[in-house]
């Protein structure tokens, strides 16, 4: 494949140098890195054979998983998508004290290890935490419950939604707005109509890349979620002790599963990055 | 580029080796996750014991988990002279794949190579509010009890397997309902953690359930470390002897040069400075002069052996702990 | 000020709606996102300064923190040159299969945590493909220092890249060959031309790539069996004291984290500021 690239590269005249050492470099990286460790997956999972696979991915503890995590994560997502683009409105559209302050803490969230977020949310929203008392006086158990596991997806996940619909409201050419607003439409119509259509790509990218962050994430949810079969087990977990009980096909399998789904979430965002550029290009 | 990386590689794959090379002689005990406070107080007391004997310094290193996911971790190629475990079963798999351990391992040192052994008991809350006496009661609907998985942990299969033992005393030796007894236990369980530990954090700190049932070590530790709370310990009218088995992992030492000095450490368990400090930590030893000074601090009880009721640990790993087995029937299936 | 110029019928509210928000956002960031971080602080800092200090000066959470510090400084830079390179080739080539290959690079971003362990033990592992030749050599690559750098990188291995590569082809790469055609060999160029264009952005993603391999925990626990003081990295060490009897003791290793990664924000921010004004 190598030899076939450098081939079509010497082809079409490069100014540039660098084809071959970069191409070898970038190839050898992720082929060694990335290539070859998801080869020896899908080499387990395919000595479980077609009828296994399926066994092992649809028992009914793996599917309680599946569903505990796509639910939680979904909810997670959700809660981003309306805090994440409040947040990049107000960071992008006022003015205000601390707001540099504001704009450094949405990262919090990427730059503190998860399995530190998972001890830390798990002391504040335990029933003896300073907000899990409040919850609990509501009736409301976060800590080793489904609400937990979304929490903690929402926490690990929060900044990609803010991360990506900023930069697009940044660009966003004044005047359009200025001008329904002259001709008398209302600030909520102003966003429906003419705002929102122009960050959509965006946000919808953002929503994306949260969802794909919150199906796999881990550390930071097996503090808060309490490891219980059926009701709080996600997935990564399910994965991790399969491997502890020497469950390696099951274990491949799960994890096929989730790597197949990870691969399509990118995909789709990709293609919605494409779309959106293609968009803009037009706009 | 190319050359960088095969640096970076070359650096990757030489620090360990350099590292271990740097200190004298260092042994790597893999162990199960409520023996962490144990060893911490067993290595210093080896540690003094060798080098006023040999002169050699030699550092211990800890490593705790569920004890199968220990026995897998070395399968893997975690570097352990010895294993401390909680289960002969965890030591037969080092054994039958790819022989970590000699065949006659539970030869090698007396009682079965265990030097102590314990029993699952109960830590209720202050004035044992649901008023827990026995197992029977961790089957009715208001109680929650909390103990680890049963599938990595081996603390929770002795769990499994006393209160097993028990149902099946209780029917007259009828499966059927033996199996039923330890469903609704199960089912009464909220929260399964991997390791003993993490169900201890989850009863005392999280406030989760009410009995935590682990080995009677494990409940007098946590008593005395949370005196405030007013823990209370139920022991069962029947529990299950449940061994700690210890081996040297000769593959490993045999490589790496260290089977005398794991062999004197494991040794050490068996003297009486060691049974000591066992007993100290509430683990039941047989060191009779040890035994008389620390009668009181371990209740009789009425212990069954897993070779007695139900044939030994190859019937019971076969019959209840296999992928299929009872466990998977009453455990996840349900 | 530069609120949404509004209608005159609704003045009354241009004030009032933006404060709103502005109050919102600030409420639930606080609680949201930096009460976990307060709660890490008070918990290590509950029995007072002495043990918070005999705490983090334990030799085995010292150890921690050293065996975390090796691993970011040998997969930081090895993933700051791959990161320059791919970069290079996406954005100043064409080929065939480019797509798919930004799509390989990107991978292991949305790949969780621990599928990056399990396909390294399927891997490097005794029972693992390469398992029996490993053996045969005596080479230690699964719960060692190796794997885990193995599995770090797997994990960071995206973060350069992503950040080089947008640039670089909003850049363009006229500079470079204006600078080509007047003569200069290639490394010339890339040493003068491209890389004091990117360096801020390299920085930036080499910043987001320590963040990120300093925290990395999924992953790691996979592949290192927890060796106390010797294979125990500062985030599996804080799992460990919290399971310790010891939560005091794992806030106070969890709070050298967060001081990283407020370290890690605070730089960023500033290289932000350089990238913008660029």
């Amino acid at each position: 494949m190598t030899a076939a690239a450098l081939r079509i590269g010497l082809r079409s005249r490069r100014v540039l140098p660098g084809f071959g050492l970069t191409m070898g470099t970038t190839l050898t990286y992720v082929a060694l890195v990335v290539l070859l460790p998801l080869a020896a997956l899908l080499l387990k999972s395919a000595e479980i054979g077609p009828d296994g696979f399926l066994r092992l991915v649809t028992g009914e503890r793996a599917l309680a998983a599946f569903q505990v995590t796509l639910t939680a994560a979904a909810f997670a997502t959700a809660f981003n998508a309306a805090y994440g683009l409040l947040m990049a409105w107000v960071l992008v559209r006022y003015e205000f004290a601390g707001k540099r302050i504001l704009d450094a803490l949405m990262d919090i969230p990427f730059a503190l290890p998860t399995a530190v977020a998972g001890v830390a949310l798990t002391a504040l929203y335990a029933a003896n935490g300073w907000f899990g008392q409040l919850f609990e006086m509501a009736g409301l158990k976060i800590v080793y419950t489904v609400t937990g596991v979304a929490l903690a997806m929402a926490f690990t996940s929060a900044p990609f939604v803010v991360r990506t619909v900023q930069p697009v409201l940044e660009s966003l050419q004044p005047d359009i707005e200025e001008a329904s607003a002259t001709l008398g439409a209302y600030p909520g119509v102003i966003f429906r109509r003419v705002i929102y259509p122009v960050i959509f790509p965006a946000h919808l990218t953002g929503c994306a890349l949260a969802f794909a962050r919150s199906l796999g994430e881990f550390g930071a949810v097996i503090f808060i979620a309490g490891n219980l079969p059926f009701k709080t087990e996600i997935v990564s977990l399910l994965v991790f002790i399969r491997l502890e009980e020497y469950d390696y096909a099951a274990a491949s399998a799960i994890a096929v599963v989730l790597l197949a789904t990870a691969f399509a979430v990118l995909l789709a965002t990709n293609a919605l990055q494409a779309l959106a550029q293609r968009h803009a290009r037009k706009g | 580029m190319k050359r960088i990386a095969s640096l970076a590689a070359a650096f990757v794959l030489s620090v360990s080796p350099l590292a271990a090379q740097d200190k004298p002689v260092e042994i790597l005990n893999a162990s199960y996750d409520i023996a962490r406070e144990l060893f911490a107080q067993i290595n210093p007391a080896f540690t003094a014991t060798w080098k006023a004997k040999t002169g050699q310094t030699i550092e211990i290193k800890q490593s705790h988990g569920g004890s199968s996911r220990q026995a897998r971790a070395i399968l893997e190629g975690l570097q352990a002279d010895v294993v401390t475990f909680n289960q002969v079963t965890d030591i037969d798999v080092l054994r039958d794949k790819g022989g970590y351990v000699a065949r006659d391992w539970q030869r090698r040192f007396p009682n079965n190579a265990s030097p102590y052994y314990s029993l699952p008991a109960f830590l209720v809350r202050k004035g044992n509010p649901k008023g827990i006496r026995d197992w029977s009661d961790l089957v009715r609907p208001d109680v929650q009890s909390v103990f680890p998985n049963p599938k990595t942990s081996g603390n929770a299969r002795y769990t499994y397997l006393a209160a097993y033992a028990f149902a099946l005393e209780q029917a007259q030796g009828d499966q059927a309902r033996a199996q039923d007894f330890v469903k609704r236990l199960l089912a009464n369980v909220p929260v399964f953690d991997t390791g003993g530990r993490a169900a201890t954090t989850t009863f005392v700190e999280r406030g989760i359930g009410d009995v935590l049932i682990t080995f009677e070590a494990e409940v007098n530790g946590i008593r005395k470390e949370y005196g405030d709370k007013g823990f209370e310990i139920v022991v069962p009218s029947l529990s299950i002897l449940a061994e700690f088995p210890v081996a040297v992992v000769d593959k490993v030492a045999g490589k790496r040069g260290t089977e005398a000095t794991a062999k004197a450490y494991l040794d050490f368990l068996y003297s009486q400075a060691g049974q000591e400090i066992l007993a100290e930590n509430y683990n039941r030893v047989h060191h009779p002069a040890v035994i008389e000074r620390h009668k009181g601090r371990f209740p009789a009880v009425r212990l069954v052996r897993v070779e007695e009721v139900f044939g030994g640990w190859d019937k019971v790993t076969a019959e209840h702990f296999a992928e299929g087995g009872i466990l998977d029937k009453v455990f996840v299936k349900r | 000020m530069s609120d949404v110029a509004s209608p005159p019928i609704a003045a009354h509210r241009s004030r009032a709606v933006p404060r709103l928000l502005i109050g919102l956002g600030v409420v639930l960031t606080l609680a949201f996102v930096a009460m976990p971080v307060a709660v890490i602080f008070a918990q290590a800092l509950s029995k007072g300064l002495a043990v918070y200090r005999a705490n983090v000066l334990a030799p085995d959470t010292l150890h921690a923190i050293y065996l975390t510090v090796v691993i970011a400084v040998v997969v930081v830079p090895v993933n700051m040159l791959f990161g320059l390179a791919a970069a290079w080739l996406i954005t100043r080539f064409a080929f065939p299969g480019r797509k798919l290959l930004v799509t390989l690079i990107e991978l292991p971003f949305s790949i969780s945590p621990i599928v990056a362990g399990v396909i390294y033990l399927l891997l490097y592992g005794a029972q693992g493909l390469l398992g029996p030749f490993l053996e045969a050599h005596d080479i230690r690559i699964m719960f060692a220092l190796p794997g885990m750098m193995l599995v770090t990188l797997f994990v960071t291995s995206p973060f350069v890249a992503r950040e080089l590569i947008p640039l670089m082809q909003v850049q363009g790469a006229d500079q470079e060959e204006a600078a080509v055609t007047l003569g200069a060999s290639g490394w010339q160029t890339f040493w003068r031309v491209t890389l004091p264009n990117i360096r801020w952005a390299l920085l930036y993603g080499a910043v987001l790539c320590t963040a990120r391999a300093i925290g990395e925990f999924g992953a790691v626990s996979v592949v290192s069996g927890n060796v106390r003081g010797e294979t125990n990295t500062l985030p599996l060490h804080v799992e460990l004291l919290y399971h310790d009897y010891n939560a005091v003791g794992a806030f106070a290793a969890a709070t050298t984290l967060t001081l990283i990664a407020l370290v890690t924000l605070v730089l960023k921010a500033l290289l932000e500021r350089r990238l913008e004004r660029r």
